[in-house]
């Protein structure tokens, strides 16, 4: 059994207990516990369930790299599923939810998939469920969907709060080992600003679990002095519990911070996102521990050798009572040597080397251990737990040598550099075969601005595993990255560390090496995705020869782990198996984050009210009181109706159409776009932003103008005014103005700079108001100020003057159609012109009416909308507005465009008004289909529907479409099936549906 | 993320503070131009695996254009310089030479 031993435990206070629950069970553990370490200690060790075939899982590991001990954790509008138990720290009344199984993880129902996992090989899924095809999406897919996926998504509102940190250092150094530690102190002493990360909440990684002796001192008294030595200095800042997440160009990385997770009930953020610019950055994180590929080594029992060592001389806890060591090199005679000084009994270590360990192997023999030379696990015995062991000759088939009686295994296949952070920008890697390992390549590593370096590795996790050596590269490392940036550095004596003789590292890929099939097909190499050496190869004889490949059609990496502890033994099998040397077959690609982040801390501030900045027009506060719906326009708000006591949203819609018909509406048009284009060639220069000759027109008249991109179709359109000589206004569509402002720049600068104009948006300086209907002349004129009758401003003219005192700048354009005046007045006195405006018009009935009612209102005149009638393919041609398309001019952005042949075939999709012959309304976005079927097996089209309404003005449906040589087509009646089901029947008519000759404005 | 130097406000601008343009010293071509030129013109670009020259916006900056010289590859930023140009400056090319001898020719 696992239990706590009665001594010991550096890292927990037992005069602080804390009880949590695990599935609704009780449990009590200490303070400087994980979740792991306490259920251990609570001889709880089925901690979860494989994600494909649902078997029995133990806790593998003591860190970051755990695939196996995830469980959901807190309740309700806190609850997160996958949190690894090894990273938990344990703080009172914890709530934690097993994974992956039903009912419950002792009798979980899915585990029956375990027993065919004999005919459930890599690439199952895409083979079996081809046929038939239609079991697919009735059968298959939701069995699998039910069996599948880890722990559940969160159902409620996430309650926490999350934070973003901006930050610029000299270093940022990631892992706050020793090695981390020595950096920071010869980087902090030569003056650069240091942060310093750690990703668990203890400073010193695993230097005192294994015992170093650094400048004649036990590691933890060594540490707790560097500690004190770096809170003195102002320039290093300190951080545990935190994680270096990514590495990104230019010496940009993302650092996660979990603030309050270790704390219950904690006030303030609850995870923390550094966006770091570092001058360099230096990775001391560490390494990380091999599994072996032995049969039966998925089995709960069997555990890294260091995590046993960790949770032993931590925690105090000791997974087992009788636990076997199996290793390929010496570090594992550590974890024996701390098992047996904890009084727990190992009955063997089991070296697969020949000669055996070094001077770690003479010590455990001097305690009265027994060493195992050239000796293999053959198989493991037991169903839910260990119970024993076979071994075998690591050199052998696997035939059985002996039976020993154990309940734990502890297993060393070696160190693996984390070397995710150097790779992540593009740092290469290099095989190590003496040490058997991959680790930065430091003549290739990610480089920045200067094309130099940028990320420095030390310690372990630059491929060091004594301490002494460790230590020695992080002075190395902490010189380069001191002298990269500009500053020196003191010589320092080397530090003095211990070192034990070690015998080599002996490559162990499988155990026994020349293990048949029956034993491969059970030896697990990702255990939380259920895939085995045997799956690897068997991808590899199937062609999946890129490890890329084989990781995708095995799963191998994949989980929620990405394939920490699997994918070098992985890819060692694939090798093997492709007759390939190791680095010819390479690594799969690191990506960041390191482990998953949440996406809170990615979210930060930006949830809610504060997700996005909206834009509010001067006039917004006012549509708020009288009751306005809101719609989104880009990042503005426009009201889309006003609706009245009792009115539906449609009705509302009705009424403010007709009463621009028939009485005056008022429309808030200031998130229209406006931009100034000023200066002795503005003439020219508008001449080639729109396929207008704009230059032509007159000081106080107005145009309307399309532009074109350099592709020929239409972008946006919009009335210009000429101010003065040298001067034009031009109104942009409401979502266009900051894109049309920057084509206008990046023309002016990057194309015509020697032509002498300026361009600015002054959108936000305006508000405009459209008084529209017979009755608007009406109303200004009782507003009174200025002469507005046809004769001092006619359709198209614009004037300067004052209304109700207040300057304006009044514009006689329509969009709707009818009599209208569009007045700009200063942002400031936005407010004041509505107010004056509505008491004017009350007794002609004037109302404000939002977007809908505007858009209802274009239509009925068929003119269109950027956006609606256009979506990036189609030509002004195609819109039946050639009459705006100057024949006069030599050039304009989107001519050479528009003379492609595919833009002026005669077939195109043209613009035309569609009447159905119920007097319904047409489906938006319907196609107008014709006989026949594309290679695709579906119905040939001709046309589609780009804007349809009900015309209230004329008491049907209209609407506006594209159709196939439409505008020789008029009287065609075409079919437009909807998605009810039901075949829309529509005329081919005129767009200008209401007031073809256009008498209403011009009055 | 990377960080350019604004020739216009000489800000270090870091990548969310600039909006990228694409290739630098394009040629336009206007009406009269060949279906191939044209083609070449809007559709045609090189992606190269090393040295780029290619225009950035100091959008959320001073609002001005600029060209770098970067290497898609290794983002050694080689230097940045004024759009108003038609082509990339002396200074630049010799350091481009200088850093990357055997890409000379394509360059110059």
């Amino acid at each position: 059994m696992s239990r706590r031993l009665s001594q010991g435990g550096r890292l927990i206070d037992r005069s602080r207990t804390f009880h949590f629950t695990v599935d609704g069970r009780r449990y009590g553990g200490f303070a400087g516990d994980t979740l792991a370490s306490a259920l251990l200690a609570s001889n709880r060790t089925l901690m979860g369930r494989s994600f494909k075939y649902h078997r029995p899982r133990g806790v593998v590991s003591s860190g970051a790299e755990e695939p196996n001990a995830l469980f959901g954790l807190g309740t309700g509008d806190r609850f997160e599923p996958n949190q690894r138990a090894t990273m938990t720290e344990l703080y009172p009344d914890l709530t934690a939810l097993s994974q992956n199984r039903w009912p419950n993880l002792e009798q979980d129902l899915g585990g029956l998939i375990s027993r065919a996992a004999r005919v459930l090989p890599a690439g199952f899924y895409y083979k079996t469920f081809l046929r038939p095809r239609v079991f697919w999406k009735h059968v298959y897919e939701p069995v699998i969907r039910a069996l599948a996926g880890l722990g559940h998504a969160p159902a409620e509102k996430d309650a926490d709060r999350y934070e973003h940190f901006n930050v610029t250092v000299d270093v940022l150094i990631v892992g706050g080992g020793v090695a981390g530690l020595q950096a920071a102190r010869r980087a902090g002493a030569a003056g650069l600003r240091v942060l310093l990360v750690e990703q668990t909440a203890q400073w010193g990684g695993r230097a005192p679990v294994d015992g170093a002796v650094i400048e004649g001192k036990p590691a933890d008294a060594w540490i707790t002095g560097v500690l004190s030595e770096l809170q003195s200095m102002p320039n290093v800042h300190m951080r545990p519990r935190t994680m270096g997440a990514g590495v990104y160009d230019h010496g940009y990385a993302l650092v996660y911070e979990r603030v309050t997770d270790h704390v219950s009930g904690a006030q303030g953020p609850r995870h923390r996102l550094w966006r770091v610019r570092a001058g360099r950055i230096l990775t001391t994180t560490g390494a990380l521990e091999r599994p072996l590929s032995f049969a039966g080594n998925d089995l709960p029992g069997v555990m890294l050798a260091g995590a046993v060592r960790d949770y032993v001389v931590n925690h105090a806890v000791t997974p087992g009572e009788r636990v076997l060591v199996v290793t390929n090199n010496d570090d594992a005679y550590r974890t024996a040597l701390a098992l047996s000084e904890a009084g727990v009994t190992v009955p063997a270590i089991v070296d697969a080397r020949p000669g055996g360990g070094g001077a770690l192997a003479e010590a455990a023999r001097s305690a009265g251990l027994r060493v195992l030379t050239g000796t293999a696990i053959a198989g493991l015995s037991g169903k839910r737990h260990v119970t024993g062991a076979a071994l075998c000759l690591q050199d052998g088939t696997g035939e059985v040598t002996e039976q020993i009686a154990c309940d734990t295994v502890a297993m060393s296949g070696g160190w693996s550099p984390v070397v995710h952070l150097w790779s992540h920008c593009g740092g290469k890697l290099t095989w190590d075969v003496d040490e058997v390992m991959f680790r930065p390549d430091p003549n290739r590593p990610p480089t920045g601005a200067d094309g130099r370096g940028f990320v420095e590795a030390a310690g372990a996790a630059n491929g060091y595993l004594a301490t002494a050596d460790i230590l020695g590269d992080a002075d190395r490392a902490a010189r380069a990255v001191t002298e990269a940036l500009g500053r020196s550095l003191d010589d320092a004596p080397a530090l003095q560390a211990e070192r034990e003789e070690t015998a080599p590292i002996r490559a162990v890929w499988t155990m026994p090496e020349k293990a048949p099939v029956k034993l491969r097909e059970k030896m697990w190499l990702d255990y939380q995705n259920d895939v085995k050496v045997s799956d690897v190869a068997l991808a590899a004889q199937e062609g999946f020869e890129s490890v890329e490949h084989a990781k995708r059609y095995t799963t191998l990496g994949m989980a929620t782990d990405q394939g920490k502890l699997s994918n070098i033994n992985g890819l060692a099998i694939l090798a093997d198996t492709l007759g390939a040397e190791i680095p010819a077959v390479g690594t799969t690609t690191f990506r960041p984050p390191y482990t998953p982040i949440s996406i809170g801390s990615v979210a930060g501030e930006a949830r809610g009210d504060l997700f996005q900045p909206i834009r509010r027009t001067p006039l917004h506060h006012l549509h708020e009181a009288a009751g306005a719906v809101f719609e989104p326009v880009g990042h503005w708000r426009r009201p889309y109706v006003f609706p009245r006591d009792g009115e539906t949203v449609a009705q509302a819609v009705e009424r403010e159409i007709l009463t621009v018909r028939h009485k005056v509406g008022l429309l808030d048009a200031s998130t229209l776009g406006k931009i100034i284009v000023k200066g002795p060639d503005a003439g020219r220069f508008v001449d080639m932003i729109y396929t207008n000759k704009m230059s032509t027109l007159k000081v106080g008249r107005c145009r309307y103008g399309l532009m074109c991109s350099e592709n020929g179709f239409l972008m946006d359109d919009g009335v210009v005014a000429r101010l003065d000589e040298q001067t034009f206004l031009c109104h942009t569509t409401s979502g266009g103005a900051d894109h049309i402002h920057a084509h206008m720049e990046d023309w002016l600068q990057t194309e015509w700079w020697d032509w002498q104009v300026y361009v600015a948006n002054v959108t936000e300086q305006y508000a405009q108001i459209a008084v529209a209907g017979p009755k608007a002349r009406e109303v200004l004129e009782t507003v009174g100020g200025m002469d507005v009758s046809k004769d001092a401003m006619a359709f198209m003219d614009w004037a300067d003057g004052a209304l109700a005192g207040i300057p304006v700048r009044v514009f006689r354009i329509s969009f709707s159609g009818e009599l209208s005046y569009e007045i700009a007045v200063p942002a400031s006195r936005g407010e004041a012109l509505w107010q004056a405006l509505r008491s004017a018009g009350e007794t002609h009935g004037i109302a404000p009416y939002g977007t809908e009612a505007l858009h209802v209102l274009r239509a009925e005149k068929g003119l269109i909308m950027i956006g609606d009638e256009t979506d990036g393919t189609v030509v002004p041609q195609d819109l039946g507005l050639d009459w705006a398309i100057s024949k006069k001019k030599d050039d304009f952005i989107g001519m050479r465009g528009q003379q492609r042949r595919e833009l002026s075939r005669p077939d195109r999709w043209k613009l035309v008004g569609l009447e159905t012959l119920s007097g319904g309304v047409l489906p938006d976005g319907a196609y107008a289909v014709e006989e026949g079927r594309n290679a695709n097996g579906q119905r040939n089209v001709q046309g589609r529907v780009t804007s349809t309404y009900r015309s209230p003005t004329l008491g049907r449906g209209i609407a506006m479409g594209l159709v196939r040589n439409g505008p020789d087509r008029m009287g065609e009646v075409l079919d437009f099936p909807g998605t009810d089901g039901v075949v829309h029947r529509a005329r081919i008519v005129s767009p200008a549906f209401y007031d073809p000759e256009g008498e209403r404005q011009n009055v | 993320m990377l960080i350019l130097h604004c020739p216009c406000c000489g800000i270090d601008a870091d990548e969310t503070e600039l909006t990228p343009g694409g290739t630098a010293h394009l040629k336009r071509e206007g009406p009269g131009s060949s279906d191939e030129a044209f083609e070449r013109y809007l559709f045609l670009r090189e992606n190269p695996r090393g040295v780029h020259f290619e225009r950035w916006r100091h959008a959320h900056g001073c609002g001005k254009w600029f060209h770098a010289a970067r290497c898609t590859m290794t983002l050694e930023v080689f230097g940045t310089y004024s759009a108003q140009t038609h082509a990339p400056p002396r200074e630049i090319l010799d350091r481009i030479a200088e850093r990357r001898p055997q890409e000379r020719r394509e360059v110059a």
